[in-house]
């Protein structure tokens, strides 16, 4: 049992996808975080479960949904490959877009908690002060939330790398351009006698999962001191 | 010149003030949900009330008729919250200066840090500082902003007695040395009667009454609003004669002199002395052999009976040179006895040591 190219390249694909896929949904999250944790309007409960959605769905169901509105037919698929060149469909990026809606409830639900957890008068007293909006959210408001922006983010990381059905549904398995690590997995299942191969990834699949978790309580932990500990 | 006059409503509880005062401390007093702090919120701009105007000094910082509202950060208006609220994440220092101008013409920050007593407290984070240091620096980085008006609210509320003392006295230090307007929230009679000039007492969200500390506190009225306990007059003296060796001082006012122990001003400040009603005796001859030291000769302007077995009598002092009122609080068993009634001469008899630290302070 070795370890080869192939599996390089599955490991980096998988990195590669959950990176961007985090890095494309934080910005989204945030501001989603943020309207649902400060924000009184009509239709916020809806609001609210249309964000969990993804959370409680099937995921072969959102990745249905995707192929029909991002593939190259679809109405928003359709429009970005005109405008923009880009596509999704068949492509990466179509794993990290299904990455980031399945992660997308865990990230906005850690940010929100984070940024419930502020007690707004910090903010009004950094007007008082004479911060403007824009001075008090990024002097205030984001530091103080970065702790739950660190969980939201590597919750959602992780995720991304175990993200199966909708991937696979969206943009199938084509090795070298959307095969993650748990369709590379699902493929060795497949073939008789890989069952050592599919092992030898599952492994690979464990400790990236702890090393996530732990690189989250570690960041956590640092942020808490930086926060509340002594100079 | 403060003004305010605002209505708003906050869910089911109805706020509607108005007062003005170019005082240089205006406390808003009152039991707490009577709305103080809804008035400081609504004047510093962190909420928008209904309907109203508030303004300092000819500029307007809010007027619905005039469709005009100023945002927070416009208004330069230093606020101290209850809890000091420092930025949890940042330094003592980084706390202090996130609202300090560049400009020459604002208050220096070496002088701001000494009067506090805070430079060995810098590099520290706000979690690891008691409650008054939170709120010395609270103090000091509302300062440093340079506002043109200042808002405690209960900066005392959550500190123990010492440490009361102590931020008591630097507001004080504000008060006189840098000379800002202050509105101060407060719900304990002793800070009011200490620091301020008007007084707004305040009930459900409307004002009972408004006016010079002096004037208030000697009406028989409003002591349901004041504090049944902690009812007394405030008479404004200047300092006189001091008795070293028995560490006695006379304190003068239009209408006659009181003597108080242990007060630490010079002859020709101006002090104010807070005299409880419960602390106030009567005579109806003038008693020689007896211990008291305050002897103050007046005339009985009104009686006000209590549901209980207690009665307020107001007393004008001296022959009506001045306006210093006392309120005596006695039981209704003495009044009957001694049969007071309105324009009956009398002794009000004070202990000089009533008149302890904690009510005299620097008008």
């Amino acid at each position: 049992m070795t370890w080869t190219a192939t599996d390089s390249d599955i490991l980096l694909l998988s990195l590669k996808v959950a990176f961007w896929s985090v890095a494309g949904s934080l910005p989204l999250a945030l501001a989603v975080a943020w309207v649902l944790a400060r924000m009184q309007f009509r239709g916020k409960v809806l609001f609210d479960a249309i964000v969990h959605l993804p959370l409680v769905l099937p995921p072969v169901v959102i990745g249905f949904a995707l192929l029909i509105l991002f593939g190259r037919n679809g109405v928003i698929g359709g429009a970005l490959e005109q405008w923009f060149g880009l596509v999704f469909a068949f492509k990466w990026t179509g794993a990290a877009l299904a990455s980031a809606i399945m992660g997308f409830p865990l990230m906005v639900r850690a940010i929100r908690l984070s940024l419930e957890a502020i007690d707004p008068r910090l903010e009004s007293a950094a007007r008082t002060l004479g911060a403007n909006p824009l001075r008090v959210f990024t002097t205030i408001t984001l530091p103080l939330a970065f702790p739950g922006l660190v969980t939201g983010a590597l919750l959602s990381f992780a995720r991304s790398l175990g993200e199966f059905g909708a991937t696979i549904t969206f943009v199938s398995n084509i090795p070298g351009e959307t095969q993650t690590l748990p369709l590379a997995i699902y493929n060795f299942t497949q073939v008789p006698g890989a069952d050592a191969e599919a092992a030898k990834l599952c492994i690979v699949a464990v400790l990236l999962s702890i090393a996530a978790l732990a690189a989250s309580e570690w960041m956590n932990r640092r942020a808490r001191q930086r926060t509340h500990g002594h100079a | 010149m403060l003004e305010v006059s605002i209505r708003q409503q906050l869910g089911r509880f109805k706020l509607d003030v108005a007062f003005q005062s170019n005082a240089r401390v205006i406390a808003l007093f009152g039991r707490s949900g009577s709305g103080k702090s809804s008035v400081l919120n609504a004047i510093a701009g962190i909420t928008r009330p209904d309907e109203g105007r508030i303004g300092l000094n000819g500029e307007v910082f809010h007027d619905t008729a005039m469709r005009i509202f100023a945002r927070p950060e416009a208004r330069h208006i230093g606020y101290v919250f209850q809890d000091g609220l420092l930025f949890p994440h940042l330094s003592v220092e980084r706390n202090l200066f996130y609202g300090a101008k560049a400009t020459q013409n604002g208050i220096a920050p070496d002088r701001v840090i000494n009067l506090l007593g805070l430079s060995s407290l810098l590099t520290r984070k706000p979690a690891s500082l008691s409650g008054g240091e939170k709120q010395r620096v609270a103090i000091g980085r509302a300062l440093l902003s340079t506002p043109r008006l200042l808002l405690l609210d209960e900066p005392l509320a959550a500190l123990d007695a010492p440490r009361k003392a102590e931020i008591l006295q630097y507001i004080e230090l504000l008060r006189d040395e840098f000379r800002i307007p202050i509105v101060l929230v407060s719900h304990a009679m002793e800070e009011v009667a200490r620091l301020a000039d008007t007084l707004v007492l305040m009930d459900e969200g409307r004002v009972v009454a408004s006016g010079s500390v002096e004037s208030l506190m000697g009406r028989l009225d409003l002591h349901p609003f004041t504090g049944r306990h902690e009812a007394g007059a405030i008479i404004e003296t200047v300092v006189g004669a001091h008795d070293e060796a028995a560490d006695i001082t006379t304190l003068k006012f239009a209408g006659g002199q009181l003597y108080a122990p242990g007060v630490a001003s010079l002859p020709g400040e101006r002090v104010r002395v807070r005299i409880r009603a419960r602390d106030v005796a009567l005579a109806l001859t003038e008693p020689h052999d007896i211990s008291m030291l305050n002897i103050l000769p007046g005339t009985i302007t009104a009686l006000r009976e209590d549901a209980g077995a207690t009665m307020d009598v107001q007393i004008q002092l001296g022959a009506g040179e001045g306006d210093a009122k006392l309120i005596a609080r006695i039981t209704r068993h003495s009044a009957s006895r001694l049969a007071l009634r309105p324009g009956m001469r009398i002794f009000a008899l004070v202990k000089a040591i009533s008149l302890d630290r904690r009510s005299v302070g620097y008008a």
